[in-house]
């Protein structure tokens, strides 16, 4: 395929992932934005007021950045492995299975989409959390660059759930049972130094730990662990995942016998 | 010389738990030509077409399409071929304006050629009322003809049927005939088709191949074929019912229902010789037909013969007798 050729492949199945998740925004736009809404109203509002401070900010400052990071984690995952198992489930992927659109163009698309998604729903929380606290963001360029990478290794993960996903629950598993309990253990509503030196150390094992605590850094200026170490460990994890989804494109595992 | 539409040479599939669906099959299908690929089910058709559209991984040979390896150049390949499969595999939420036109997005095509073609294709197949509804709310046969829709949406050269017509109402099957013909007529597209309808294959096809156990047994032209017909079965029905089969020399003679028989012909034999005798008998025959279209009753006993094969080898293997 020529460049142009590749570009329009590319924005058809962009702008056909972005129709799919705003067409059905009750159930991919709407629920984040309550859940996010209710931790602001009870975690930042109610109790937070009687916690105090964390790092010298007050806790509601403290966890804007977590729970912005939290959404688009769990929507820029959940929207490719929902979406590319869909589109196995109903055979769709056999339109471009069968077209000349090269595999990388097919990954990237959907995670694209995942991204879209993502940011989309990272954007609805940051807007929610304006009606409960000023926020400032201390450097923006780190905050925009590490919430995008930070969408995009989630996105590729996701479609590697949905590679691998033989029935509907496989793709619930991983959201359920490893990312939310790695969120919520990633300092989205503490900071490490509050736990003792052992389990300090076994939270440096979480990798979302240190997207969240980039984030953090970018919106307040503190984090609990240095940031360019995190924001290499970040891209090279993209960098791996991404030649492992397309890998098992090129090889068909899971879409092809 | 032109290369062919489509070559498939030594192709072998071998699936994951050891089931031999292909054993080296050769094929050619010259450009232009409507195709038939016919086998019973499991026979390895499906496997060999979704070899050629890159949906199933082959374990050996090679394919070419229009001289383009899909080892070498799938992606240029793929730009010749339109595939319409078995079963339906849109997503049944998108408007049916949407399906057709993203298809013609992963080919590159821009959507300011997409969009007449989209209207030229929809409103030929009767879809266009429909284009902006969603595609689960369209009935079985305009979901087919949606499938051929997109298929043509990037005018491929060779287009690939697998049992277009199936659970299509006659009215219907006969519209998208007629359809299938002018694409290879006019626009001289080359059909491969698939179908358990044997009646389709003898009426739309030029050449047939018959595949059975994963191995072509026969590719020939559809007259040739039929020119091989050794025996033909007509169903006779009667002014008046009868006790039992009569006995007409020279035929086999089988009562099917009391006012209906079926009466075998072999080939170089007179079918009125049979008729002077039953009308001796006092028999009255007041209409008659095939008791199956003509290339089925060929290919039922091509695929009988290799089923009977087989079992005898497979005797012969493990000592014992063969089934009858």
């Amino acid at each position: 395929m020529s460049p142009t050729q590749i570009a329009i492949a590319l924005w058809t199945l962009v702008v056909k992932e972005i129709k799919r998740f705003t067409r059905i925004w009750p159930q991919t736009l709407l629920p984040p934005s309550i859940t996010m809404t209710m931790y602001f109203i009870i975690f930042g509002s109610l109790i937070g007021s009687r916690i105090g401070e964390m790092d010298g900010f007050s806790y509601m400052d403290f966890i804007v950045p977590g729970l912005i990071m939290m959404a688009v984690i769990t929507n820029s995952y959940s929207n490719v492995a929902s979406s590319f198992f869909s589109n196995k489930f109903q055979r769709s992927i056999e339109e471009m299975m069968v077209s000349p659109m090269p595999n990388w163009v097919i990954l990237l698309g959907f995670v694209l989409g995942g991204m879209a998604r993502g940011l989309g729903v990272g954007l609805i929380v940051t807007l929610v959390s304006l009606f409960f606290t000023r926020i400032s963001v201390a450097h923006p360029l780190l905050t925009v660059g590490v919430v995008v990478l930070t969408s995009a290794l989630f996105s590729i993960g996701g479609f590697i759930n949905a590679l691998l996903g033989k029935k509907f629950d496989d793709i619930s598993i991983v959201p359920t049972f490893i990312l939310t309990p790695l969120t919520y253990l990633g300092g989205v509503f503490y900071s490490i130094s509050l736990l003792p030196a052992v389990w300090q150390g076994v939270s440096m094992l979480n990798p979302i730990l240190y997207m969240v605590n980039v984030f953090r850094y970018g919106f307040l200026g503190v984090s609990d662990i240095p940031v360019g170490w995190a924001l290499a460990a970040i891209v090279a994890f993209i960098a791996v995942l991404f030649g492992v989804a397309l890998w098992m494109l090129e090889h068909g595992k899971g879409i092809r016998s | 010389m032109a290369e062919p539409a489509l070559s498939i040479r030594g192709l072998t599939k071998v699936y994951g738990n050891g089931f031999q669906a292909l054993k080296g099959i050769d094929l050619d299908v010259a450009e232009g030509d409507f195709f038939a690929l016919l086998g019973p089910n499991g026979a390895g058709k499906s496997t060999t077409l979704g070899v050629v559209c890159s949906l199933v991984q082959k374990s050996a040979g090679k394919v070419s399409i229009f001289g383009i390896d899909i080892d070498t150049d799938f992606a240029r390949a793929k730009y010749h071929l339109g595939v319409v499969p078995q079963e339906f595999n849109f997503n049944q939420f998108e408007k049916v304006i949407d399906i057709v036109l993203d298809q013609a997005g992963y080919y590159g095509m821009p959507r300011r050629e997409a969009l007449p073609r989209a209207e030229e294709l929809l409103r030929d197949l009767g879809l266009w009322d429909k284009r902006n509804g969603s595609a689960r709310m369209l009935s079985g046969g305009m979901k087919r003809r949606l499938m051929i829709a997109r298929a043509l949406m990037h005018r491929p050269r060779l287009l690939i049927l697998d049992e277009p017509t199936a659970g299509v109402d006659i009215e219907l099957r006969r519209s998208m005939w007629e359809y299938m013909r002018r694409i290879n007529r006019e626009e001289g597209t080359t059909i491969i088709l698939t179908t358990h309808y044997l009646e389709e294959a003898e009426s739309l096809c030029r050449n047939v191949a018959i595949i059975n156990h994963g191995e072509i047994i026969r590719n020939t032209s559809v007259r040739d074929l039929l020119a091989e017909l050794d025996t033909e079965t007509f169903l006779l029905d009667l002014a008046h019912p009868v006790e039992a089969a009569p006995d007409v020399e020279g035929f086999e003679v089988s009562r099917v229902e009391p006012a209906q028989l079926a009466l075998v012909v072999h080939r170089g034999q007179r079918i009125n010789d049979a008729f002077r005798s039953l009308s001796e008998q006092g028999i009255e025959v007041v209409s008659m037909r095939n008791r199956a279209n003509r290339l089925e009753e060929m290919f039922v006993t091509m695929v009988e013969q290799g089923n009977d094969a087989l079992d005898r080898a497979a005797a012969a293997a493990s000592g014992k007798e063969a089934r009858p």
